[in-house]
This record gives structure tokens, sequence and C-alpha cells, in this order.
């Protein structure tokens, strides 16, 4: 599983990926994050508020910084 | 319609009924504190206690309603409204969307690629991109609690005519070529607006509460603290002379200080109020604080990847200068 942090790296994208390693920590999932700050990139999923998460290239969420509980729902 | 807005207004301070804040925070200050309410350290040791309370408050709850609203309008639909829309009728709208969508200036980016690769013309972008930062709901609900709803919809009122005007000059010089030319290149892919469950709005809501307040309250404390100090002391002779509103280079001077200083505006307004209380314009405190909330140095810093300096130039210089013209305005009619 690939999940994706897009942010041009703000506060809340940064916080966004940390929520998003525990939650792959603790689900105990095979799945790498990586942080996407190039705005072609983000601009191709269509997210205009930033930060975004997106799981196996589909936008779940714009404009938010879920917690590692609520990432965990995505992910299982 | 004024009327009416009075009601609603004594209904609400009512329901909140700060009075008893007041009564309790005298009391604390009288007998545990052992200070005169008379005294200078009394007085502003209660308009501290007081004042960081009732705003902590006041800013959760109409945190939370406006954050719901907001949730109505992400800016991926702002945009969608935009792109059919030009003219003057363009810039309105444009300004007044600017008013609801949720706006966090790290956003500021994405937002001006999404408008602009999507059609709407640059006039209409900027019109967004003043107004947004300008009408923030912090600043709002401070506004409100500090001088009640007539100077906090004049303040939306004018936030909003800026943005119009500003918009307007800037599409009508035709300043196309001083936007960064990857910009016209970026393909967009078409992002699927996620309907949201009441709920999730509610904890959406809730989010943006808990975010807001522990952003800005050490802002708050210190603008509180600065403004109890001024309270307290401040002389006020000296005051009205230099930035009363009868000096008509008080409101430049505030401008041209607010452009520079990176401070959140919600810490700005209660030294505003206190400095507006020892006789400074009404006027040139508001123009003061629009500088600081729509013209940051971080903002420019960001905005400067998507358009070139000339057009950035424009966009401070109109954007100053409808500040200032604002400050005047305000002196003369709340004088």
């Amino acid at each position: 599983m690939r999940i994706e942090i897009l942010g041009t790296g703000c506060k809340k994208c940064e916080k966004l990926e940390e929520n998003a390693k525990k939650a792959v920590e603790s689900a105990g999932i095979d799945a790498v994050v990586v942080k996407v700050d190039d705005m072609k990139s983000i601009m191709q999923y269509g997210v205009m508020s930033t930060p975004g998460l997106v799981i196996d290239r589909e936008v779940k969420s714009t404009g938010k910084v879920l917690s590692p509980e609520e990432i965990e729902k995505l992910i299982k | 319609m004024l009327e009416i807005l009075n009601r609603i207004w004594s209904v609400f301070t009512a329901i909140l009924q700060f009075t008893w804040l007041y009564d309790g925070v005298a009391y604390l200050v009288e007998n545990v504190f052992q200070l005169s309410m008379e005294s200078n350290l009394g007085s502003s040791v209660h308009f501290f206690i007081y004042d960081v309370i009732k705003i902590l408050i006041l800013l959760s709850i109409m945190i939370f309603i406006i954050s719901y609203i907001r949730s109505y309008f992400p800016p991926e639909r702002t945009k969608r409204i935009l792109e059919k829309l030009g003219g003057i009728k363009g810039n309105i709208m444009a300004s007044l969307l600017g008013t609801v969508t949720p706006f966090c200036s790290c956003s500021s980016v994405p937002i001006f690629i999404g408008f602009v690769e999507s059609g709407v013309n640059l006039g209409m972008t900027f019109s967004f991109l003043i107004t947004s930062p300008l009408i923030n709901q912090g600043a709002i609900v401070v506004l409100l609690a500090a001088f009640g709803w007539r100077v906090a919809l004049l303040y939306v009122v004018m936030g909003v005519v800026i943005g119009i005007i500003g918009g307007i000059v800037i599409g009508k010089l035709g300043l196309e070529d001083q936007v960064e030319g990857y910009v016209y290149e970026m393909k967009m892919g078409s992002g699927e607006v996620e309907s949201l469950t009441r709920k999730q709005r509610i904890e959406y809501a809730l989010g943006e509460v808990k975010e807001i307040v522990s952003r800005v309250w050490v802002y708050l404390l210190i603008g509180i603290g600065l403004g109890a100090a001024i309270h307290g002391w401040a002389p006020e002779e000296i005051l009205t002379r230099y930035a009363g509103p009868d000096n008509p280079f008080a409101v430049l001077v505030g401008v041209a200080i607010g452009i520079p200083l990176y401070a959140d505006v919600i810490g700005t307004i209660p030294i505003a109020q206190a400095l507006i209380s020892k006789g400074m314009g009404m006027g040139t405190a508001l123009s003061f604080m629009m500088s600081v909330a729509a013209l940051s140095i971080p903002a420019m810093i960001l905005l400067r990847k998507v358009i070139k300096p000339k057009l950035l130039g424009i966009f401070v210089a109109i954007t100053g200068c409808s500040i200032v013209l604002v400050g005047y305005v305000f002196n003369f009619i709340l004088h």
C-alpha cells in the first residue's frame, strides 16, 4: 500500500505525515508513507486545500489533519 | 435590519451573561489577590483575567459555528462556482466566497493554480486572495467581543469591498504575463468533492476550534497582557495627540508597521482595543489589523512561487492603499 501526503511543507502537512506513520505502525500493515511536495503532482490529484491524504492513488481527504485512528480506519 | 441585529446581539450577550464572569473575577481580584479594583494594578489584573476567559469562550463557540458553515464551501466547490463567472459580477462573487471558503496561507499556492488553470480570470483570483485572509474567522470573533457587531460588520463589508476593488484593478491592468509560466502548464485532475455527513461537519468544526485555539492562545495572552498594561498605565494625551483620528499620518504609519509584523491578527486586537480606549482612532487601529492580516511576509513568499515580483508588488500596493483608505473612512465615520 502506498500512502501519499500532499502538501507544500506547512505544519499541518507534517502533522498528517506523522499521524499516517503512527496509523501504519499500529495497524501493522505493510505500507509506505511518502511526502509529496511537488505542485504538479498535487494538482494532478485535483487537490486545492492541503494537506491531502492519498491512498493507492485515490484522494481520501483534503484540507484537514486526520488523527491516527481515522487514518487506520481508511487503510484497514 | 439594525433593530433586529441589535436584538440578536443583546440576546447573544445575555445568554453568555458575562456579568457573572465580570463579578467573579472582581471577587477574585479583591479577595484572593487583595487588590483594590480602583488601583491601576487591580484593574489591569481584572481586565486581563476577565478578557482572556471571555474571549476564549466566545472564540470556541463562534469558530465552531463559522467552521460548520464553512464546511459547505471547500475551495474545489468555490472554484466550480467561479469558473462560470466573469466581469464585475465575478469579482463580487469571488470576494464574497473568499469570506466563507476555509483558507490557510499554505493553501494559497494550490488555490491560485487551481483557479487560473480552470479559467478563473486573474482579477477574480485576486479578489478571492485579498478577501480570504482579511476576513479571518478568529479576527471577526475577537472584533465582535471587543467592539460589538457594528464594527465587526463594518470590517467584513470593508474587507469584501477591498477584495472586489483590488481584483477589478488587477484584472484591468492585464498582467497575465506576470504569472509564472509553469502555472499555465499545470494540468489539474478532477478533484472529487467529498460530500460530508453532519457528523463529519461537526468533527471538522470541533477540529478547527481545537486547532485555532491552540495556535492563537499565546498571541491572545500576549495581546491581552499588553492591552491590560496599556489600559492601566498608558497616558491618554500622548496617544490622542499622535495616534488620534485627527493626525492624518497615523493611518499610514499603522499600515506600514503592520506589513512586516508577523503576528497573529487575533493577538493584535486586544492591543488595538486598549489603544482605542486611550484615544487612538478606530480607523487607524482597524487598518493596522487589516495590514497584519492581509499582507504578511510569509504569505508574500508563498505567492512569489506563482507570480512574478512586479505583480506581487502591485498586489501589495493596491491592497495596502485600499487598507489606508478604509482607515480614513473609519476614522471619519466613527469620529
